[in-house]
């Protein structure tokens, strides 16, 4: 009567045994594209003996500081089983709103910064009450707002670059030393939001439920999550991570460019598809996105050392998303 | 089990549920009793799923009372049925396959670490859901190793287990199972019909809802036959044919003689 269910128990030894490492080795879903941030480094380092001093590193990191932020909204939505096409645009009206309030009218520099967190939350929010409410798939909505945003930056900059910014708006372009290592306080400040992000995901309940609605909505919704919430949750936070973006780009380029972050949206996939996470929504980590911005920018960094054209450096990046997305595919396959 | 005097756990009477010209529920019963697994079957379009969904909060009758332990209820959502005690395992599995076992039966109802680290920093306290998803696995003798297996890598049954455990873990008065055995295989629904036996075992009724006449038959303590949105019979299947029951589903033969046994 009381039989215990363990089927397949005559297979079970061996073959649970693999199957349960290589989940594990998944929940680690960080070191396939880690080991291959390794391997690079090593490449380069060989190739380049100025790729692993502490000033070249720190410029790497400098480099994709913009772009990582922008993928840890970006791993968010595409948590969810989302996509955000409009995070570089919404970011590029963040920088405008900054700029334009801090200077044109004189605004308090950080009664500016806010201003333009709120309007890029808000368009987060946007953006998520239209996937929820309207239930548009994600693709579509942010397609949109990507031309709203991008067409409301040119007409409130009147195509005009900002510049003569108060010290408040670059204070994260200041660097400290550490030895003989210019850091940025921006590049601090990005892996902080990776930190809280991961923890977030990690560690709380909210992270567990974010996971759940990628992974099956309907089980999420049917265990008392409000998933509408979440999501609008979401995709705001998310919005306000691109504003937060938009204030490191101002610290690195000292000026609001109503022509920045036009394929960034792009760039902050192609990140987090690197590092490992699943476009089909549940799978994946913050962490990995880290890598895969990494991956980048030490691919452009190291080609450049190299002396290779930055053309090449584009075409190498397209070839190492389809090889990351591949090796991933065949890894989930041998796993079934 | 037989005494007159029990009050049922759940009850229903004259439940009627409209949409549109269509007329779900027609002023049906229902009635389950301390420690039961009562089956619920029917004919397509007979109610069936309207009278469960009126049960656990997913839809809001028309008209008619619910009574849970006596006093009357008014669900307006899943949440509030199961904030009653009654948990519901969904047909289609609702369970987030790449999440761990652990996460699966805590989903929405996470444990959150004492002190500081869970009231401000909302830590979950990973350990305690792993060692209680064990516990509440090994009740009813479910033997998975890890709970912090992802669902994906188990089998059907098992997943059923999973979805059956976390409900059978969290209700403190009905658990109601909605085909729980349709999308599996004859071995693996042995299992799950051993697990709703266990469930019983500890103390809950169950609501079984199945189209397996066999499967029905064999764990059922009572069968409820709804036919045209109302109840025309309750049975004992071990003094009850298959083939009678099937006839009163399908109108070849009446109800009402029958429902008091």
């Amino acid at each position: 009567m009381s039989k215990v269910i363990t089927p397949n128990q005559t297979e079970a030894g061996a073959s649970d045994d693999t199957r349960r490492m290589l989940s594990q080795a998944f929940s680690v879903s960080t070191l396939g594209p880690l080991i291959a941030l390794l391997i690079a480094s090593a490449f380069f380092a060989i190739q380049s003996p100025r790729f692993l001093t502490g000033t070249n590193l720190s410029l790497v990191v400098q480099q994709v500081m913009v772009i990582g932020t922008l993928a840890i909204g970006q791993t968010l939505v595409i948590l969810t089983a989302g996509i955000d096409l409009s995070n570089g645009a919404v970011m590029a009206l963040g920088t405008i709103v900054m700029t334009k309030f801090a200077t044109d009218y004189g605004l308090n520099p950080f009664a500016a910064i806010l201003a333009g967190l709120i309007v890029c939350a808000l368009f987060g929010a946007l953006n998520g009450t239209l996937v929820t409410r309207l239930g548009l798939p994600p693709f579509i909505v942010t397609l949109g707002t990507l031309n709203i945003a991008f067409a409301l930056t040119h007409i409130y900059s009147n195509e005009q670059t900002i510049s003569d910014l108060p010290a408040a708006l670059t204070f994260f372009g200041n660097t400290f030393k550490i030895g003989e290592t210019a850091i940025t306080y921006g590049t601090i400040l990005m892996f902080v939001l990776f930190f809280l992000t991961w923890f977030v995901l990690q560690q709380t309940a909210v992270g567990r439920h974010i996971y759940a609605l990628g992974n099956n909505p309907e089980a999420a919704r049917l265990t008392g999550i409000n998933t509408r919430r979440l999501l609008i949750m979401v995709y705001s936070v998310a919005g306000l991570i691109y504003g937060i973006a938009g204030l490191l780009l101002i610290s690195r380029t000292s000026v609001g460019d109503p022509q920045a972050g036009q394929t960034d949206n792009l760039d902050s996939i192609t990140a987090v598809v690197l590092g490992g996470t699943s476009l089909f929504g549940g799978r994946g980590s913050v962490l990995g996105t880290l890598v895969g911005a990494l991956i980048v920018g030490i691919f452009r960094n190291g080609l450049q050392l190299m002396g290779v054209k930055s053309i090449f450096q584009v075409l190498i990046t397209g070839v190492l998303v389809i090889l990351a997305v591949s090796v991933d595919q065949l890894a989930r396959r041998r796993q079934k | 089990m037989e005494s007159p005097a029990q009050i049922p756990v759940l009850q229903a009477r004259g439940l009627v549920k409209r949409y549109g010209n269509v007329t779900a529920l027609d002023g049906t019963d229902f009635d389950l009793l301390p420690g039961e697994i009562l089956a619920v079957i029917g004919d397509n379009g007979a109610g069936k799923s309207s009278l469960i969904k009126a049960l656990s909060g997913a839809t809001i009758p028309d008209e008619g009372q619910i009574f849970l332990d006596g006093k009357q209820v008014h669900f307006r959502s899943p949440l509030d049925a199961r904030k009653q005690g009654i948990e519901t395992v969904y047909q289609d599995l609702a369970v987030a396959p790449a999440l761990a076992i652990a996460d699966n039966l805590f989903l929405g109802r996470e444990l959150r670490r004492p002190g500081v680290l869970g009231s401000v920093f909302r830590m979950l306290d990973k350990k305690r859901m792993l060692t209680e998803a064990s516990s509440h696995m090994q009740d009813l003798k479910i033997g998975i190793r890890s709970m912090r297996q992802a669902v994906e890598t188990l089998s059907g049954g098992q997943r059923q287990g999973v979805a059956v455990a976390r409900s059978a873990a969290f209700a403190r008065h009905v658990v109601i199972m909605d085909e729980p055995t349709a999308a599996l295989g004859v071995k693996e629904s042995g299992m799950v019909l051993d697990l709703i036996r266990r469930v019983r075992e500890k103390g809950l009724p169950v609501i079984l809802i199945s189209h397996n006449m066999p499967h029905v038959f064999e764990v059922a303590d009572r069968v409820h036959i709804q036919r045209l949105g109302r109840r025309v019979a309750v049975v004992r299947p071990h003094n009850f044919s298959m083939s009678d029951a099937v006839a009163i589903m399908t109108g070849a033969m009446a109800g009402e003689e029958v429902t008091n046994n």
